[in-house]
C-alpha cells in the first residue's frame, strides 16, 4: 500500500465508530420503524360474501340495498353498514355499484337531481355518473364507480368485495 | 455529496462552532477507560442517558397503538404486544429500559457520590440530578398503570394511597392524582397517560439540558 492511501488513525477511528455507532442505531430503530409501518405491510384478507337480497326483487332501475358485516378494526369490533346500487340490465345482467364516488369518497345517489333523472349524483361537487356506472366527462370524477362482486346461489343474491371497473372517461 | 451540502449551509450560517462546541472537547486521562480501566464508572450518566432515549424513541412509537381509555387500554396493549409486527419487542424495549434507567442512574450517582464529584462549585448539578431521580420515577410510576391490568390498577392504588399519607393535604394530593375523591379510573389513566408522555417528558428534557450544560460549564471532576 502506498503512503497516500493509509488510513490515519483518525480516519480509522472515525469509520469504526460511525459504523458501530450506526450499526447500534439501526439495531434500535429496525424494529421501532418495523412496528410502525406494520399497517402498510399487514395482507388484507378477501371478505365474505353477504346475502343482500333476493334476486327477485330486482328491477332495471337501480335499487338501494344495505347490509351489515362484522368489522374487526385492531382491538374494536363492530358492525358497519354497507350500500349497494343493484339493478338489471338491458341484457338482464345483474349489476351492483358502490355509492362511493370515485372523486373524493362522497355518496352518490340515484337520480337524486331533479336534472338528471337517469344518472348517479353526488352532492359534494356534483359528479355524475350514467346508469352504467361510467363518470359522465367534464365532471369531477376521473374513474367510474366501482362494482362489486357477486354471487347468486338459491334465489339469493350475495355481495363481495369491490373491485375497480377501471377505464374512465 | 453530503460534504457539498454542509459547505452549502455552513457558508451561510457558519454551522461549525455549534457542533463544535458540542462535539470537540477533551477526554481528561483519568476519565479515559483506556488509561485507566477503572474510569468505566465514568460511563453511566451517558449510559443513563442513552437508555432514557431507547425509552423516549420506543414510548413515541408505542403511542402510535396505545389509547388512553379504560374501555381500550388493555386491548390496545395486547393487540400491539400480539398482533403487530415487532410489538413485542418494542414494548419489551419500554417495560425492560424503564427498569434499566434506573438501573444506571442509580449506579451513576454512586459514582458521583463516592468520588465526592459533587461537592463545591458542582452542588447546584447534584440537585439537578436528584430533581431528574425524581422524575424518573414519576415516569415509572405513571407508566405502570398504563396497560391498565391488575397489576397496574392494584400498583396505582397503592401509590394513591401512599401519596394520601402526605400531612394535612394528603387528600387533595390524591384526588389531583387520581382525577376523583374515590374511583381510580377512566379520570386517573387519562392524567396518568398525560402526566407520562407530556408533563414529566417536558421537565425531564429541561432538567437534562441544565445538568448537561453544568458539566460542559464547569468540566468532569479532577482525579480522586
Amino acid at each position: 500500500m502506498s503512503d497516500k492511501k493509509r488510513v490515519s488513525r483518525r480516519q480509522f477511528l472515525n469509520y469504526t465508530l460511525t459504523g458501530v455507532g450506526g450499526f447500534m442505531a439501526a439495531g434500535m430503530l429496525a424494529p421501532m420503524v418495523r412496528f410502525a409501518i406494520d399497517p402498510v405491510l399487514k395482507t388484507k384478507e378477501g371478505g365474505d360474501f353477504v346475502s343482500v337480497a333476493s334476486v327477485d326483487e330486482l328491477t332495471n332501475e337501480p335499487q338501494r340495498f344495505e347490509w351489515t358485516i362484522d368489522q374487526v378494526d385492531a382491538w374494536y369490533e363492530s358492525e358497519v353498514q354497507k350500500t349497494a346500487w343493484v339493478y338489471r340490465n338491458e341484457n338482464d345482467e345483474i349489476v351492483a355499484l358502490s355509492p362511493i364516488c370515485t372523486h373524493l369518497g362522497c355518496t352518490v345517489d340515484w337520480a337524486s337531481n331533479e336534472e338528471y333523472p337517469n344518472q348517479f349524483f353526488c352532492p359534494c361537487h356534483a359528479g355524475r355518473y350514467t346508469k352504467d356506472g361510467t363518470n359522465v366527462p367534464g365532471t369531477p370524477p376521473t374513474a367510474p364507480l366501482p362494482r362489486f362482486e357477486f354471487k347468486v346461489e338459491e334465489g339469493m343474491l350475495y355481495l363481495g368485495e369491490t373491485k375497480d371497473s377501471g377505464g374512465g372517461v | 455529496m453530503l460534504q457539498k451540502i454542509y459547505d452549502w449551509v455552513d457558508e451561510r450560517v457558519d454551522i461549525t462552532p455549534l457542533w463544535r462546541d458540542i462535539a470537540d472537547h477533551e477526554v481528561p486521562e483519568h476519565v479515559n477507560p483506556a488509561h485507566h480501566f477503572s474510569a468505566f464508572v465514568y460511563c453511566f450518566g451517558g449510559l443513563t442517558f442513552f437508555v432514557t432515549v431507547i425509552q423516549i424513541l420506543s414510548g413515541m412509537f408505542l403511542t402510535m397503538y396505545y389509547v388512553p381509555d379504560i374501555e381500550n387500554a388493555w386491548k390496545s396493549v395486547y393487540y400491539l404486544q400480539r398482533e403487530v409486527a415487532y410489538g413485542q419487542i418494542v414494548r419489551g424495549m419500554h417495560h425492560w429500559g424503564a427498569s434499566l434507567v434506573i438501573v444506571m442512574l442509580f449506579l451513576h450517582t454512586l459514582r458521583v457520590f463516592f468520588q465526592g464529584a459533587y461537592k463545591k462549585p458542582r452542588e447546584l448539578n447534584w440537585v439537578i440530578g436528584v430533581l431528574l431521580f425524581f422524575v424518573m420515577l414519576g415516569l415509572g410510576f405513571t407508566g405502570y398503570l398504563l396497560p391498565w391490568d391488575n397489576k397496574a390498577y392494584f400498583a396505582t392504588q397503592v401509590g394513591l394511597e401512599i401519596a394520601a399519607a402526605t400531612p394535612f393535604i394528603g387528600d387533595q394530593i390524591r384526588t389531583l392524582l387520581a382525577g376523583d375523591p374515590s374511583i381510580v379510573g377512566a379520570q386517573t389513566l387519562t392524567r396518568f397517560f398525560a402526566i407520562h408522555v407530556f408533563f414529566l417528558p417536558a421537565a425531564l428534557f429541561g432538567l437534562m439540558a441544565f445538568h448537561f450544560i453544568l458539566i460542559r460549564k464547569q468540566g468532569i471532576s479532577g482525579p480522586l
